[in-house]
């Protein structure tokens, strides 16, 4: 399955750019004109409007098609999609990257570009179709009768205001309250989304709350006016598991406190399962299925759907069976790792130490995957970085085939780069623009002395191995979709023969199918090599599925080490315990039966 | 904070020691001297040479030279003139206000010209605004100072003469008046590059601050575009300006050599050179160090002011 050439993130960007120079090709003095006048008529209140749709339908798509401009990948973002949002209900909508359900969601708040507009159909909001609106309309229903919230609560306040200023703005901008009022109001909000200590809250700024905080100061601001409708676009994607669970919990409540209704974006059926009360299931800018939650999860009638919920992957009770005729020598043994971060000088008392890595000790045999488990903060990823000598430890040591490579220096230590490799994240940041395929392969191992001839022959290979043509090795990473640019990080690293890979987060940022796929080409790969990785990830479910054995790290420290079956059968840290309750989706009832993954797993019950 | 400015304070005379040395010592290293204009006069002896290097303390070893005038620098003694033997902080004086008044008004025009011409680029961006202002700007940066100095006095003095040609002043008259019409020629000119500068950073952080998710979510709660613009974009634009601006103030005082040059201002640009071509190194190294302090104040004032606009740093 391929993925389209332009990422989400891009297009938000563009539709952001595009639809600035939209609003300005507008005169000044008329908008000014308009909006006097609409406050003589009296603003459109959603309860003002008559309902022309069926009852209890508060939001309804009907046949909505967006164009695309020429000379992108398809002619319409969404083509022909109906669906209608019920009063106090929670409709998902869930697609891949490139499904349009960001489109979708942008046009119902009537902030689609001009270069992408709605080229026919009809949103009904309370029954009167916002499709066509003027600008200034639109702008006085976003924010009161449809409020929105996103993925990135990181980026989304402005740095530069407090955040008591920015959920006012929300009233002033409506003309609503008076300051006192709004003040009021913005801190009784800060109560209700569960942020302590309000008072005080209302005169922080952005930069000193966490993200799941922020989160919860976006959902203060969408609450201010009590609009008839919250649309979440994928709000809980970038924040860790616990706090992912906290967030929808809270979506959950004031949408029942409230009889609120949800539009609610995501790519995760665990999510889906978690809160939906309804489905849309969403494939390249068509609605493939929908249904009740139940429904579409149980009993998915279409194709797509069934992959796509198979591909979602399930912590599996059951251990990795693990490979016949290994030796069980030891790999990569790490004994009392630290790693303390210092910023700051010592000298003028501005000193900051954060203890990354603390006491760190594990033992990963030939052909097994270790996973390494934890939430943002949790020193995962500097414990990947010390393993590779990219950074120094503080202490400890790291016995690599009985070695220790920890007090080496990086010229003693070149020689056995090649053997522990690293796998990255981002498969667009990570292989370099401007090189073709065949030269990101060959330039490492020519480094390291390797014939070129016999480095290209060896590239073509792992390429058709990676499940990639031959032809690649020309080609420039543009030129392929993310799943297919690991595919070719996967082959980089695997060029020099490693005993040891390092995967850090290496599927996270793949939608689910493509996700599955390269789960399972590492399986193979480890298989037929009897490589030994180690799999860096903050996702129980993926670690559940390609690792031997699972280190759940907390605050620098491994709080607990085991196979998947301990870690989320019986865990014994209270830390483990809440971090697998807090997975989205894995109670029994809301989990179909034959979601397993892969040939190599028993048919496990799922948790 | 107090941390922070501690540890600038002692990188930046860490700084101004070196950069006095490489200036005295390349000053001092190059061919002729001070007492190289008098090898031709007939009326001078050897002696008479060897008399006034003596008097001067040009007959010493380099380093002692240096120390001695490092130490007297400490003092609060910058020096006299070896061309008229005036204290070297008088003759500064004597220019500086003629630079800060150009400098200043030329500055002051090419922010405000600048930041609007950016932000206006940035909201209407491909539109024939924009490219006027792109291209405009690309050659403003491109065609010498000179040359549009030249070009203003033909037209402006020779053809319409509705300004002076140069000097700050008319002798005699001195008003307010007089001074603003002698001003008005170089420092438009003067700011016709400031402002292509100004403009095409403004427009980049602009359109960075606009491609923000939070102005996204400014959006989303319906704010109206205008103070989406005051209240979210500029404000967050402005903040990678002041590091520039931080850049510019030494230039505000310690002057423009060319613009000064075309039109005979009496700044601290035609000092410098005057100085220098009369080997009145005591001079010289005053301008250095003046200017080299100004750089480092330059970049701690942008410093302190982002940190007290920039809540992150302010309370961080």
């Amino acid at each position: 399955m391929s993925q389209p050439p332009m990422r989400e993130g891009q297009v938000e960007r563009r539709i952001v750019e595009l639809s600035k120079e939209r609003r300005h090709a507008k005169g000044r003095g008329r908008r000014r004109q308009e909006r006097t006048a609409l406050k003589g008529e009296g603003i459109l209140m959603a309860s003002d409007v008559q309902a022309a749709a069926p009852t209890g339908v508060v939001l309804s798509v009907r046949d909505l098609s967006v164009s695309l401009p020429e000379g992108m990948e398809r002619a319409y973002a969404v083509e022909n999609i109906s669906f209608d949002l019920k009063r106090g209900q929670i409709l998902c909508i869930i697609g891949e990257s490139g499904s349009g359900k960001s489109v979708t969601a942008n046009a119902i708040m009537g902030l689609l570009p001009k270069a992408i507009r709605v080229s026919s159909g009809a949103i009904h909001l309370d029954g009167t179709n916002i499709v066509g609106l003027s600008p200034d309309k639109l702008r006085s229903l976003r924010g009161r009768v449809v409020s929105m919230i996103f993925q990135d609560p990181l980026s989304a306040l402005n740095p530069l205001m407090t955040v008591g200023a920015q959920i006012e703005e929300v009233m002033a901008a409506h003309d609503v309250g008076t300051p006192a009022s709004r003040r009021s109001r913005a801190i009784d909000l800060l109560t209700e989304v569960g942020l302590p200590d309000p008072p005080l809250m209302y005169h922080q700024y952005p930069f000193r709350l966490s993200g799941g905080q922020r989160q919860r100061v976006m959902i203060a601001m969408a609450l201010a006016l009590e609009p008839a409708i919250l649309i979440a676009d994928e709000p809980t994607t970038a924040l860790d598991v616990t706090t992912q669970a906290q967030i929808l919990q809270l979506i959950r409540d004031i949408q029942r406190r409230k009889g609120m209704s949800v539009m609610f974006i995501t790519h995760d059926f665990g999510v889906v399962a978690e809160i939906a009360d309804y489905v849309v299931v969403m494939e390249k800018g068509h609605c493939v299925e929908q249904g009740s939650a139940e429904q579409v999860l149980k009993s998915p009638s279409h194709l797509y759907t069934r992959r796509l919920i198979a591909a979602v992957p399930h912590l599996t009770g059951k251990d990795r069976i693990p490979r016949e005729a290994s030796d069980r020598a030891s790999v990569l043994k790490a004994e009392g790792l630290v790693k303390t971060y210092r910023s700051g000088s010592a000298l003028f008392g501005t000193q900051r130490i954060v203890p990354a890595v603390n006491g760190v000790s594990f033992d990963i045999t030939s052909g097994r995957t270790l996973g390494v488990v934890g939430e943002s903060g949790s020193g995962k990823s500097s414990l990947g970085r010390l393993l590779i000598k990219l950074m120094e430890c503080d202490s400890g040591s790291i016995l690599f085939e009985g070695r220790d490579i920890a007090g080496l220096s990086e010229a003693e230590f070149r020689p056995l780069r090649p053997k522990i490799q690293m796998i990255f994240q981002d498969p667009f940041a990570s292989l370099n623009p401007r090189s073709t395929v065949g030269h990101i392969l060959t330039v490492g191992p020519v480094a390291h002395g390797m014939h070129y001839s016999e480095a290209a022959e060896r590239a073509r290979e792992l390429l058709s191995h990676v499940g990639l043509d031959a032809g690649a090795f020309d080609r420039y990473p543009h030129e392929f979709s993310g799943g297919q640019r690991q595919r070719i990080g996967i082959a980089r690293a695997l060029m020099f023969k490693p005993r040891l890979l390092i995967a850090d987060e290496a599927v996270s940022a793949l939608d689910v199918s493509i996700q599955a796929q390269i789960l399972k080409l590492l399986d193979q790969i480890q298989r037929e090599t009897g490589v030994s990785m180690i799999f860096i990830t903050h996702d129980l479910r993926v670690a559940s599925q390609i690792c031997d054995e699972i280190a759940v790290m907390h605050r620098g420290q491994i709080v607990e080490c085991g196979p998947p079956s301990q870690i989320f059968l019986d865990p014994k840290s209270s830390y483990t315990r809440e971090l697998v309750a807090a997975i989205p989706g894995e109670q029994p009832a809301s989990t179909p039966e034959h979601a397993d993954f892969g040939p190599h797993h028993n048919r496990g019950e799922t948790l | 904070m107090s941390g922070f400015l501690l540890s600038r304070l002692s990188q930046s005379i860490v700084l101004l020691v070196i950069v006095s040395i490489i200036g005295f010592t390349v000053l001092n290293l190059m061919p002729g001297g001070p007492l190289a204009q008098f090898g031709l006069d007939p009326g001078m002896t050897q002696k008479d040479v060897e008399r006034l290097a003596a008097q001067l303390g040009l007959n010493r070893p380099l380093w002692i030279q240096y120390l001695d005038w490092a130490w007297r620098l400490l003092q609060g003694d910058w020096g006299h003139s070896f061309r008229d033997g005036s204290a070297v902080l008088t003759v500064i004086g004597r220019h500086l206000s003629a630079t800060l008044l150009l400098m200043g008004t030329s500055t002051a025009l090419a922010i405000a010209a600048g930041t609007w011409i950016g932000i206006r680029g940035a909201t209407h961006r491909y539109s024939l605004f924009d490219y006027c202002a792109t291209v405009g700007a690309m050659v403003a940066l491109s065609v010498p100072t000179f040359w549009f100095g030249l070009v203003g006095i033909y037209i402006f003095t020779l053809k319409l003469g509705w300004v002076p040609a140069g000097n700050m002043y008319t002798i005699g008259d001195g008003s307010v008046l007089d001074y603003l019409h002698h001003l008005i020629l170089p420092s438009l000119v003067l700011s016709l590059v400031h402002v292509a500068i100004w403009s095409r950073y403004m427009r980049t952080a602009t359109l960075d601050a606009l491609s923000q998710d939070f102005v996204k979510t400014a959006r989303a709660k319906g704010v109206s575009e205008r103070r989406i613009l005051l209240k979210h974009v500029v404000g967050n634009a402005l903040l990678p300006m002041i590091t520039l601006a931080g850049m510019q103030l030494p230039s505000i005082l310690t002057g423009a050599l060319v613009t000064e040059t075309v039109f005979t201002w009496p700044g601290m640009g035609r000092l410098f050179l005057d100085s220098l071509g009369y080997s009145d190194y005591p001079v010289v190294m005053g301008l250095l160090i003046f200017s080299a302090v100004l750089v480092v104040l330059g970049n701690l004032i942008a410093d302190i002011v982002i940190a007290i606009v920039d809540p992150r740093i302010r309370l961080a």
